[in-house]
């Protein structure tokens, strides 16, 4: 386990020392004076007109939540397809894909559902 | 497989370094290649022929202040560029350059790449959200929904790869296209329209145009990155260089025989003394890096020929065609296979 994972994790870490080098050489070197007027947030020159903490469209809401349900199916999809020829040479490979194809026909099923009312309309 | 930690460490430490110093060719690279297209010289002032130009930028970058908005939540604002630099670098971690030259050879590599993707998207929407700015906000938020939406198709052209090669381990992905002399076995061939859509997704997911939504600068300014300044921004633009060229070692390695040399075989059998040499894995990186530059060359090009996608256009090419077209792919290929298999 640490000896096949070992690597990513030294990898990981140098990549955590340069980002934060980074960060904390940019802080040493660059000058700091702050002031109002500059670290205000863009809005084109004008002050700025209230808090950007706003309500937003629901539609992203809606998106996020289709994605879970077929994020997770993917999920599912990964160990039928990384182990499908050990189905196949036990010889259960057709049974094992119309159990899948069921599977994805009901997901399916639901994504035209979404489609049909209007739940990936942007405009 | 028994590698000495420090191999690994020093193999991390070159592999680091190289992603660092291809980020800045490829700055370099992306601004000349524009400046072609547009019929003009593009940077040509600092080394030769302006080839110093992005040192200089990193150089400036550092010396500039780091201005963090009055509004902004300061914890999140650094956090959200540190992500996006660590997630950028760590994905070479698992990018085979040749036969056992990968810094972590992980048994489910393709789950490992793919998770580190996702969160990269929390890196662009944090960044959105604690600048505490409505074109930040706003950019953030088209981004998250825009990378979600792209991830389920890029995720099923992954899962017809691994139907067709049976693992989720990078190198035997890439060995399992060693077929019809290493070159008409690719995965290009045998699952085209798999391809198609992990090249396209890997645009999306990259936030490269046609899909570079989140900081369309006529309507957005600068989208999420909007508030960044000094080498804050600059780890963003790192970052998204890093990335596209990741992407680009990516789609080699699932679709276009990863390291392995067109016609490896012949000349393995030609050159018998090149059989398990150094030579071989050094050759074979250098044609992984060359076909990853092409890729890396139809990012830039792509960028400077197309316009940018309407948002409901964007959804509606993600959910109502690649979606449905990946899902059908996947039980066709699993499909064939069986076919081929059992008569």
């Amino acid at each position: 386990m640490l000896a096949e994972y070992g690597p990513f994790f030294i990898q990981l870490g140098l990549a955590i020392v340069l980002a934060f080098a980074f960060l904390k050489g940019a802080a040493l070197l660059g000058p700091s004076r702050p002031n109002r007027i500059k670290q205000m947030p863009y809005e084109s020159g004008m002050d700025p007109i209230g808090t950007a903490r706003t309500r937003y469209s629901v539609k992203f809401y809606l998106v996020a939540m289709i994605f879970i349900v077929f994020d997770v199916e993917v999920v599912f999809l990964y160990p039928w397809a990384a182990s499908f020829e050990r189905f196949l040479d036990a010889g259960v490979g057709l049974e094992v894909l119309g159990v899948v194809t069921i599977f994805v026909i009901i997901l399916a099923v639901g994504l035209v559902y979404d489609i049909k009312k209007g739940g990936l309309e942007f405009d | 497989m028994a590698v000495p930690w420090y191999w690994s460490a020093l193999l991390a430490f070159v592999v680091v370094n190289f992603l660092l110093i291809s980020a800045s060719v490829l700055v370099y690279a992306e601004r000349k290649i524009s400046a072609a297209m547009q019929n003009r010289p593009g940077p040509n002032r600092v080394g030769p022929v302006g080839f110093l130009q992005p040192f200089a930028d990193v150089a400036k970058l550092l010396l500039k202040e780091n201005i963090v908005p009055y509004l902004a939540n300061p914890f999140v604002h650094s956090l959200a560029p540190f992500l996006m630099v660590v997630i950028a670098m760590t994905t070479g971690a698992l990018i085979p350059f040749a036969k056992g030259v990968v810094v972590a050879d992980l048994g489910v590599g393709v789950l490992v790449l793919l998770a580190l993707t996702s969160i990269s998207v929390y890196g662009i929407t944090l960044a959105g959200w604690s600048s505490n700015s409505k074109f930040s906000l706003l950019g953030g938020l088209r981004s998250a929904a825009q990378m979600i939406s792209y991830e389920l198709s890029m995720g099923l052209a992954v899962v017809s790869v691994i139907l067709i090669a049976g693992t989720l381990n990078l190198t035997e992905i890439v060995e399992s296209q060693a077929g019809g002399m290493s070159l008409l076995g690719w995965n290009l061939f045998r699952n085209p329209i798999g391809a198609t859509i992990f090249i396209v997704t890997a645009f999306a997911e990259t936030n490269r145009t046609p899909f570079d939504l989140p900081e369309a600068e006529q309507e957005l300014v600068g989208g999420y990155h909007t508030e960044y300044s000094g080498m804050k921004f600059g780890m963003f633009f790192l970052a998204e260089y890093v990335n596209f060229f990741v992407a680009s070692f990516f789609i080699v390695t699932l679709f276009f025989g990863g390291y392995l040399i067109p016609f490896q075989s012949a000349l393995v059998s030609a050159v018998p003394a090149l059989d398990g040499s150094i030579w071989l894995s050094l050759l074979q990186v250098m044609t992984l890096i060359l076909k990853a530059g092409f890729f890396a060359y139809l990012f830039i090009w792509v960028r400077w020929t197309l316009p940018r996608f309407k948002y409901n256009q964007l959804m509606t090419l993600g959910w109502k065609y690649l979606l449905p077209i990946a899902l059908v792919n996947v039980l066709v290929i699993a499909l064939i296979i069986s076919l081929f298999r059992t008569f």
